[in-house]
């Protein structure tokens, strides 16, 4: 490929971040999982060589840092020369990982390969609370020990949890849980109740009166842990007032490879029907970045109808979450329904309601696990 | 936390400051600029901040870069010191750096 590729417009920036998810596969069961409903099957996935020239065009067109991600990356046998193929292009590595399928061995060429940063994830404060969410008996026992592992070595840790209805009100314990680790970032995203999640909203929605609890947890940890550690906080917006700057704008920083290859501007774009996506196996990230229909679809602001056309917020929270217009106002290009300028905030405020007074304690439907009793 | 850092030791000139593990500088030869590389964070750097953090080598005391710095810009040390304050705090209380007392 000699060409080279002029951006469209001087306007588009170079992308800072890039999500890799190198496998779909993962041993846990979540039931908020947010990999797309449709999966990528392990004999589509890019090669380690695929993705190691991914990885070179990534760098060379500006991206900074790459997220290993899935899925479970663990998964991936060839996780440590991935990783060490993207730490050779100068790219900042962190790994996502449930912890499952690391071992000290495996870590410890992980961070011989150049590995900056680990994010493992917690999905409760107990031993039984969070496996009963993962659906993955002993998982946590494990990420305690991979913790300590990460710890010994020096690498910097970011615990990341999803947080819902059965577990927002540990919040105080997962920061304690977060220190006694050694963590240094706490990253804690509210669930999306989109995807696989939907079948689990009745059980995951956290009610009001927890999202604004838990922003003041938030609020006096920063404040008490300042220096300590650094708390990264997405709230639910479903009982917001503005939508969330979905991806820091459409196109703007980062892009998402999934396993197969496919260039995505977040990793739910593929729920918005009208969007075509392209391939690095037959163009160039840059091509794609620059050039592709999917990322220049909702980029800037021309896209915008009205309110968000004339909103003095436009370029604060760039319309908000596309994948969110698609599911709720059936059209990606409207204003995100959860905005209260929109038509449909009321819409949103249903959803909320309805599912917050649903039955609690009823089973949760596991990814890839068959249903099973309550416990 | 026994052996570090952070909040509860403000900087003092004694103190000497150091890039942790997974905080590194590297050139954005696209953007034309030096940055910062953090977990999920990038500080572009101005050229004030890299003579800083040229000096943040985990040897020298924060007295010694203020000293250095002051007599390489011929600049009054106070107020080298205040901008070299200013600076490094806030990169600790970000967990960028790490200070030993």
């Amino acid at each position: 490929m000699s060409e080279t590729v002029q951006p469209k417009t001087a306007s588009i920036p170079p992308p800072m971040a890039m999500l890799a998810e190198l496998t779909h596969r993962c041993p846990l069961a979540c039931p908020y999982c947010s990999n797309p409903l449709d999966l990528t099957k392990a004999a589509q996935e890019l090669s380690t060589e695929e993705w190691a020239r991914v990885f070179r065009q990534a760098a060379e067109m500006g991206v900074l840092h790459v997220h290993l991600s899935g899925g479970e990356p663990a998964s991936r046998r060839d996780l440590v020369e991935l990783t060490a193929a993207a730490s050779a292009c100068g790219l900042y590595t962190n790994l996502i990982t449930s912890g499952i399928g690391l071992t000290r061995t495996r870590f410890d060429a992980l961070v011989e390969a150049g590995l900056d940063h680990v994010q493992l994830s917690i999905q409760g404060v107990t031993a039984q609370k969070a496996d009963t969410i993962a659906g993955y008996d002993g998982g946590h026992a494990h990420k305690l020990a991979v913790a300590g592992w990460i710890r010994e070595t020096g690498i910097p840790l970011t615990i990341n949890a999803v947080c819902h209805r059965r577990n927002i009100d540990d919040l105080d314990r997962l920061i304690d849980l977060s220190l006694a680790l050694g963590a240094r970032r706490l990253e804690v995203a509210t669930v999306q109740v989109h995807g696989w999640a939907e079948r689990n909203r009745g059980q995951l929605m956290p009610t009001e009166e927890q999202v604004r609890r838990t922003t003041e947890t938030v609020n006096r940890a920063r404040e008490t842990l300042r220096g300590v550690l650094v708390i990264d906080y997405v709230p639910g917006d479903y009982f917001a007032t503005y939508p969330k700057p979905c991806m820091g704008g459409w196109g703007r920083i980062g892009l998402n490879v999934d396993p197969s290859g496919t260039v995505l501007p977040c990793h739910a774009a593929q729920t918005i029907p009208a969007l075509t996506f392209e391939n690095v196996r037959d163009k160039s990230l840059e091509e794609i970045w620059y050039r592709g229909a999917a990322f220049n679809a909702f980029r800037g602001t021309e896209w915008m109808q009205e309110p968000c056309r004339s909103c003095e917020r436009k370029a604060i929270d760039f319309g908000g979450c596309r994948c969110q217009a698609m599911a709720i106002a059936g059209d990606a290009s409207a204003t995100d329904p959860v905005c209260a300028k929109s038509p449909l905030r009321a819409r949103v405020s249903q959803i909320a309601d309805a599912a917050v007074a649903e039955p609690q304690g009823a089973p949760l439907i596991y990814r890839g696990r068959p249903a099973r009793a309550a416990r | 936390m026994s052996e570090s850092t952070g909040p509860s030791h403000a900087l003092t000139e004694d103190a000497i400051p150091r890039l942790p593990r997974g905080v590194r500088i590297r050139r954005d030869e696209v953007r034309q600029r030096t940055v910062l590389l953090a977990p999920e964070r990038t500080v572009a750097l101005d050229p004030v901040g890299c003579a800083i953090l040229d000096k943040v080598d985990g040897v020298r005391s924060l007295g010694a870069i203020i000293d250095e710095l002051a007599a390489t810009y011929a600049a009054p040390r106070d107020r080298i010191a205040r901008d070299v304050l200013a600076f490094l705090q806030d990169l600790a209380h970000r967990g960028f750096l790490d200070v030993a007392p």
